[in-house]
This record gives C-alpha cells, structure tokens and sequence, in this order.
C-alpha cells in the first residue's frame, strides 16, 4: 500500500498553519525563556531544528523494530542523544551562547514538539518525509522564537545581536527601555499577541 | 518477527543503550580538548575580573585578550597549604600565553573535599592543600586574587575574590554556579550582588564572612542576601567563609608584611631616608 505524500503539506504545514508554538501551543517554557536575546534565540531555535529533525529521522529508521513495550523510552533515548550531542558541539564551538542558554539546551529533551512528532509522525512514516517534518517543525518554533526575540531584545534593550539600533539621541530625548519586556511575563503576551494576529488572519483557526 | 517478545525487549534495549553510550563517549572524547580550552579561558577571564575590578580603566568584554592581559598583569602565582606556607608554583605564562595554569573547578571542588575533613576534624590534612593565590598588580597596588567553591541549591558554586594589599579588605569579587535558578540564584553573578563586596572586610573572628538577609552597609563582615535565592545566597557565604578560614595563616602573614612595610616606611620618612623595602 502506498500512500501519495504532499511534500508542501508537510513543509509548509507546520510553519505557518499548523505552527507547533502557535497553533499546537507546545514548547512555550522555552520561547519564553530563551528570548530575551536574538543570538541566543537563533542558536535555540537551530539547535530545536536539529533535534528534531534528526531524532524523527533515526526513530523513523527503527520504526519496525521498535518493542511497543518500551518505544517512549526508545524515543527518550534517541531524543537524548540528539540533545547532548547538540549540547557537547555548543560547548566546543560557542561556548559563550551555549553558557547564556545554560540548561535549556539539556532541557530540549523535554519540548513537547520532539516527542510530539516522533508519535504522531516519524513512527508512521518513511524516514525521508519524518526527517523534513522535524525539521519544518523545529523551524515553525524557531520562527516564533525569533519574532519574539526581535521585539523583545529591539524594546527591552535596544539592541539587535547586541548591537545598538535605537539611536543614542532618542536616549537624550528621554527615551527609555522598557524593562517589563525582558521579563517571562512579557513574553507570554508577545506570545498572545502573534497567537491573536495569526487566528484574526487565518479565520478557520478561530475555535466557535 | 516478534518485536513484543521479552527476550527481543532486553537485547534491544541493551544494544541501543550501550551503542549510545559508544557515541556519546567518542563525541566527548572528540570535543573535550576543545572545551577544556573555552572553561580555562573562562577561568582566566574571572580572576582577572576579580582582580581589576577596582580599575575603571581596564574593561574585560569578549574582544579582550584574556592571555595577554593575564600575563601583563600578574606578578605571581602559587599554592600555599593550610599554614601559609608556599607549596608550588604556577605556570604564569610569561614565556608562552598557551602555558598559563590555572586550577579548573573540579581542582577547586577536591580542595573543597579536603577543606571539609578538615573542618570536620581531620586537622591532619592541612599540611596538604593547595590552595591557589594570584598577585596582580592593578595600577601600582598588590591585588591578591583567592578562589572558593561550595555547593549551591543545583549544583556547585564558586568565585573569586580579590583581596588588597593590607590581606583584609577585599578589592572585588565574582561568583558563578553551574545551574543556579535563572532569574533567582543566578544573580550571584550580576553586578549588584558581586559588586556590594568591595570595601568589606575578612572578620578577625570566627565568623570570616557572611551573607545575611537585610541590609549590611553598617555590617564590615557581610554582604546582603539576594531575596528569593536563600539556599545560594547562604553558600556563597559559607564557602566564602570555609575557604578564607584556611587562608587565613596565609593572609595574616601578608598582612603582618604589610604592616612591617608601612612601619618601616614611616621610620624611613622620619629619617629622611628613602627605601627599596618591599612587602613580602
């Protein structure tokens, strides 16, 4: 039996409509955390990706092998490779980005969206389209991770990857960063408020 | 094939656990060179935090060459046991900035096993710490620069403080922990906390120093608290006070340096001599 699959569904679906933080509402302790800076978001966002990707990969591979007994722990074990190797490469290669995100580069393994896919998709499906799934899934979360990270570093602290955007003279006019936004809180409604604009624009979201 | 079979289940589990593990150890293996190299860095970069934090002049950010700066700045850099006495040299690095010794943490963490036993009475093994001091010289004045280690509420907590010429007041200070609750524990190593030790004291007491709930700017001996982050905040201060209490025999010999050199200075300034007398 072979079953067509959509390669743009699977794509496209998690990016936009079926957006794994927006939509499915998954991975929130993180984007929440992790978003007071863009550099630091950007690199939790690729490492999620990574992880993802490749963890729904492998466990696609052992599909049919896997005891059904014990296949969440399976998973765990696979996702926890993933997680540390992840992790190790961050400590060799960035070693600064890898001390700001502190433990939540361990704490992937907890995201909802990797287990999440791996259910509901990698262990029914060919390894190829499990893998491209983990990866648009990862890059649906990093995408909000990063929209949330630019507001929140541009008005909490001026900057964009540390650099400084707003210009000095509004400073002297008497402008001031806003240090509500660097706080979880603040997140929590940017987060809200992507939520509202994406289900105002895409209508059959909107629950009845 | 039957995949729900017990026997199937273990060897499965087996297999996939012990082919992981093989990864995961190769991957460290691989990368470990390469990390141990970013956490002496890091090591490197906080001692000289410590140390220069009362010159304005010098910024440390991640453009700074920490080697260099090191090596420019300090004058000497040794162990010294539970009496006082200097035990061992370390490389500081002035030949070659790639040689530049520093005791990592779990070096800090077998100090702080032995500091323990001794406390807990073995007093046996104070012949044998090593305890790490660095001189710097900040701008003309003799910065000592000493560690201390302890456990915090995740994981362990650790920082250095630099101590003035006179082996008392402290100059500056920085702290870091491993995991500490972000938000709460972790500002032990933010500015506001770390900041407020400048000017305090080592007491001459039991007690070497303390970190209290309220306000301490009448206190010489403590610093405050940071409110929702009790268990960190009280490990600062008992490691900081475990630590400085086995350097003491070390500080006050400093001090008595000190002292001496500031006596001989003032009979030198009497009799209208000048002096090559120097501290230590």
């Amino acid at each position: 039996m072979k079953e067509k699959i959509n390669w743009k569904e699977v794509l496209l679906q998690p990016i936009f409509k079926g957006n794994p933080v927006t939509v499915l509402v998954l991975g929130i302790c993180s984007s929440l955390a992790v978003t007071v800076q863009l550099e630091g978001a950007i690199v939790m966002g690729i490492s999620v990706l990574i992880v993802t990707g490749l963890s729904s990969f492998v466990v696609s591979l052992m599909r049919n092998s896997i005891p059904n007994r014990i296949r969440i722990i399976v998973q765990l074990v696979v996702v926890a490779l993933m997680v540390i190797l992840v992790d190790q490469v961050l400590k060799a290669y960035m070693y600064s980005v890898s001390k700001a995100l502190s433990v939540y580069v361990g704490l992937i393994i907890t995201n909802c969206i990797v287990m999440g896919r791996i259910e509901a998709y990698a262990l029914g499906n060919k390894p190829i389209p499990s893998l491209l799934d983990g990866l648009a899934n990862g890059a649906g979360y990093a995408l909000i991770l990063i929209v949330v990270a630019f507001i929140r570093e541009l008005l909490g602290s001026g900057t964009l990857f540390g650099v400084q955007i707003i210009p000095q003279a509004l400073y002297e006019a008497g402008y001031v960063n806003n240090g509500l936004i660097i706080l979880p809180p603040m997140a929590l409604i940017i987060l809200g408020l992507i939520v509202w604009a994406q289900r105002s624009i895409q209508k059959d979201l909107q629950e009845k | 094939m039957n995949t729900n079979g017990n026997l199937y289940t273990v060897i499965y589990s087996t297999v996939l656990v012990v082919l992981v593990a093989a990864i995961l150890s190769f991957v460290a293996m691989f990368l470990q060179d390469k990390q141990n190299e970013n956490v002496k860095l890091e090591t490197i970069s906080k001692v000289l935090s410590a140390a220069v934090q009362s010159d304005k002049s010098i910024k440390i950010d991640e453009t700074t060459n920490v080697l260099e700066l090191y090596a420019s700045k300090i004058t000497d850099a040794f162990y010294v046991d539970g009496n006082g006495k200097r035990v061992k040299d370390m490389n500081m690095g002035k030949e070659n900035l790639n040689d530049i010794e520093v005791p990592t943490t779990s070096d800090l963490k077998k100090q702080n096993d032995l500091l323990k036993k001794i406390a807990d009475g073995d007093k046996e093994l104070t012949d044998r710490l090593e305890l790490p001091v660095f001189i710097f010289d900040i701008a003309g004045n003799e910065i000592r620069v000493i560690p201390c280690y302890g456990a915090g509420l995740w994981g362990p907590v650790w920082g250095y403080i630099a101590v003035a010429a006179d082996g008392r007041t402290i100059d500056g200070a920085i702290f870091d922990h491993k995991g500490e609750t972000p938000g709460l524990g972790s500002k032990i190593a933010e500015e506001p906390f770390y900041g407020s030790f400048k000017g305090k004291t080592f007491s001459s007491g039991d007690v070497k120093f303390s970190v209290l709930k309220g306000d301490q700017s009448g206190n010489p001996n403590a610093v405050d608290a940071i409110s929702g982050a009790t268990i960190t905040s009280q490990a600062i201060g008992r490691s900081i006070n475990l630590w400085a209490t086995y350097y003491t025999p070390y500080l006050q010999t400093v001090a008595a340096a000190f002292n001496q050199a500031a006596v001989s200075a003032a009979d030198a300034n009497e009799a209208g001599e000048t002096t090559n007398n120097e501290e230590e």
